[in-house]
């Protein structure tokens, strides 16, 4: 699949936004007036800025409102239903913890809930297609949970948890790469399905319908950078949770020198995943790459 | 409105016979050439007379090599548009309810005023069937040519999609895939009409014919035998000795 950057932008900031939405809404950390304000500018800068630059791929973004139409069976309108139900409720929340002083914890859970089931909508919308079998896992869903909780946990501060979900995450990791690496065979679809044709000998995509590209081989078969994978996987693994992990177990004394270290973590942490979102999309093979004989 | 209906009166498509297909490529052109003036948007093209050409096209053919376990291989055209499926997923992937499958006759549609071109259709398609174009941000797809069909200003014998109407090999077929006794079904039936990547579970109304085993004519007698000098397996006389003699020269046996 094309890496666009707009869906790696959206998918990889509006996971830790929405994260961190997560766990405020749940009164972690329990802030109030200015301090809240700069958690609550940061977590929806994050999930505010992911919405808007993942509708810089659109064709017609004027239009973008009849989205939120579908949610009975389009899973990108129930994420955009999720999503914009999820930023009015914590909106309303951080309004109360801002200005008032107040947390209205039924409000905040069920914000917390709405942001979750963003990032699981989110997840679902790639989960769904079976023309791209590397997607079509059920550990698609629980790598980008696992990122979000992870990665709001790392900016809402929550140092007891924090550890063990950049842990969890970052085996999930392993694991996608490591069952996503087979998906395409396990499907079982090849050229000989595709065509129909594999029942009477070996299928070889002798001429292209045209010499030129067309949208699907632009959208749908990315090879360059593929043969960088394995290094970008290492830097992915590394800067997303190798790194933060080691920078908030070590123990340091003192505000300042704490606060450079968890801010070190967050972005490091965000670089990884950004390039774990990078990966996500380019070693990602369109069943469609078979008709050109390309994967 | 992207549910999908729970049947459809009629399952109008296409039969597409590779036995027969001689790969010209003249449904492409008619289909661009109909569609690009007709129902919706134009299929737009991009640096047509640069050096990097592309555009919007319904329609394409592919060409393959098959090459069989014993025997010659076979070249194959094979043309592939939209498959109007029965369980579509480009139908229940759209948001905005702009990609729709009609309940009459389950052909599948795209409403361009509705479209915000996000593409997830075009990814939910496993036949590459839908292309954005990129002139005028919408998703264009085969409509079966829904505007010739039903159109009661055209000839009858023009009331079929533009690419069987022009395809002079007679490789494709248009009918009703619901119906039984229609002659595309009977055509299915008879020839053993195949769907294209069944494991996706998408159901597809268009069929494709398979190509009909080749004649052999191993172990018959050929009229022309005795007038055609016998190829000896082992060179004689003075090529044998040019044969041995090349051989001795430094590299020369392999």
């Amino acid at each position: 699949m094309h890496p666009a950057p707009s869906v790696i932008i959206f998918t990889t900031l509006s996971g830790l936004g929405f994260g961190l939405l997560f766990f405020l809404g749940l009164g972690q950390p329990a802030v109030t007036g200015m301090v809240a304000f700069v958690f609550y500018a940061l977590a929806f800068g994050l999930a505010c800025g992911g919405l808007l630059a993942s509708t810089f791929h659109l064709g017609h973004p004027e239009r973008a409102w009849r989205a939120l139409t579908q949610w009975k069976s389009s899973w990108l309108s129930r994420e955009g239903v999720c999503a914009v139900g999820a930023l009015i409720v914590m909106g309303l929340y951080a309004i109360g913890a801002v200005f008032i002083d107040s947390q209205w914890a039924l409000l905040g859970w069920i914000g917390a809930a709405l942001s979750l089931a963003t990032v699981f909508t989110t997840s679902m919308i790639y989960t769904q297609l079976k023309t791209i079998p590397r997607w079509n896992m059920e550990l698609t869903p629980v790598m980008f949970l696992s990122f979000s909780l992870a990665g709001g946990a790392l900016l809402a501060g929550a140092e007891s948890l924090a550890p063990w979900l950049l842990a969890i995450a970052g085996a999930v990791q392993l694991a996608y790469w490591a069952k996503g690496d087979k998906a395409l065979e396990a499907s079982g679809t090849n050229l000989g399905t595709a065509t129909g044709l594999g029942g009477r000998g070996s299928v070889r995509a002798f001429e292209p319908p045209h010499t030129g590209s067309n949208y699907l081989l632009r959208e749908f078969v990315h090879v360059v950078g593929r043969k960088h994978a394995h290094k970008l996987r290492m830097i992915a693994f590394v800067l997303g949770f190798a790194l933060p992990l080691l920078l908030i177990l070590t123990p340091v004394q003192g505000f300042v020198i704490k606060h450079v270290f968890a801010a070190l973590a967050v972005l490091s942490h965000l670089a990884g995943v950004a390039t774990s979102r990078w990966l996500f999309f380019a070693q990602a093979e369109h069943v469609v790459g078979l008709y050109y004989g390309k994967r | 409105m992207t549910e999908l209906p729970n049947s459809t009166d009629r399952k109008m498509g296409l039969v597409i016979d590779l036995d027969t297909c001689v790969g010209c490529h003249a449904c492409v052109i008619s289909c661009k050439g109909w569609n690009t003036e007709n129902y919706g948007a134009p299929l737009s093209d991009q640096n047509p007379y640069g050096s990097d050409p592309s555009g919007t096209f319904l329609n394409r053919v592919h060409s393959y090599e098959v090459q069989p376990e014993q025997g010659h291989a076979q070249l194959i055209h094979f043309p592939k548009s939209c498959l109007h499926c029965e369980d579509a997923p480009c139908v229940t992937v759209c948001p905005t309810g702009a990609s729709y499958k009609r309940v009459e006759d389950g052909i599948v549609l795209v409403n361009e005023d509705h479209c915000i071109g996000c593409g997830l259709c075009a990814w939910s398609c496993p036949y590459g069937a839908r292309e954005l174009d990129l002139a005028e941000g919408v998703m264009k797809k085969c409509t079966l040519c829904v505007d010739r069909i039903y159109n009661e200003n055209l000839p009858e014998v023009d009331r079929i999609p533009s690419c069987v109407r022009t395809c002079p090999a007679g490789a494709r077929h248009f009918g009703d895939l619901g119906d039984p006794d229609s002659d595309v079904s009977k055509l299915v039936a008879e020839r053993g009409g195949m769907d294209l990547m069944p494991e996706m579970g998408t159901k597809p109304v268009n069929k494709y014919l398979p190509p009909r085993p080749k004649d052999t004519i191993e172990e018959e007698i050929d009229i022309l035998a005795p007038l055609l000098a016998p190829v000896a397996e082992e060179p004689q006389g003075f090529m044998g000795w040019l044969d041995k003699a090349l051989d001795k020269l430094p590299g020369g046996a392999n």
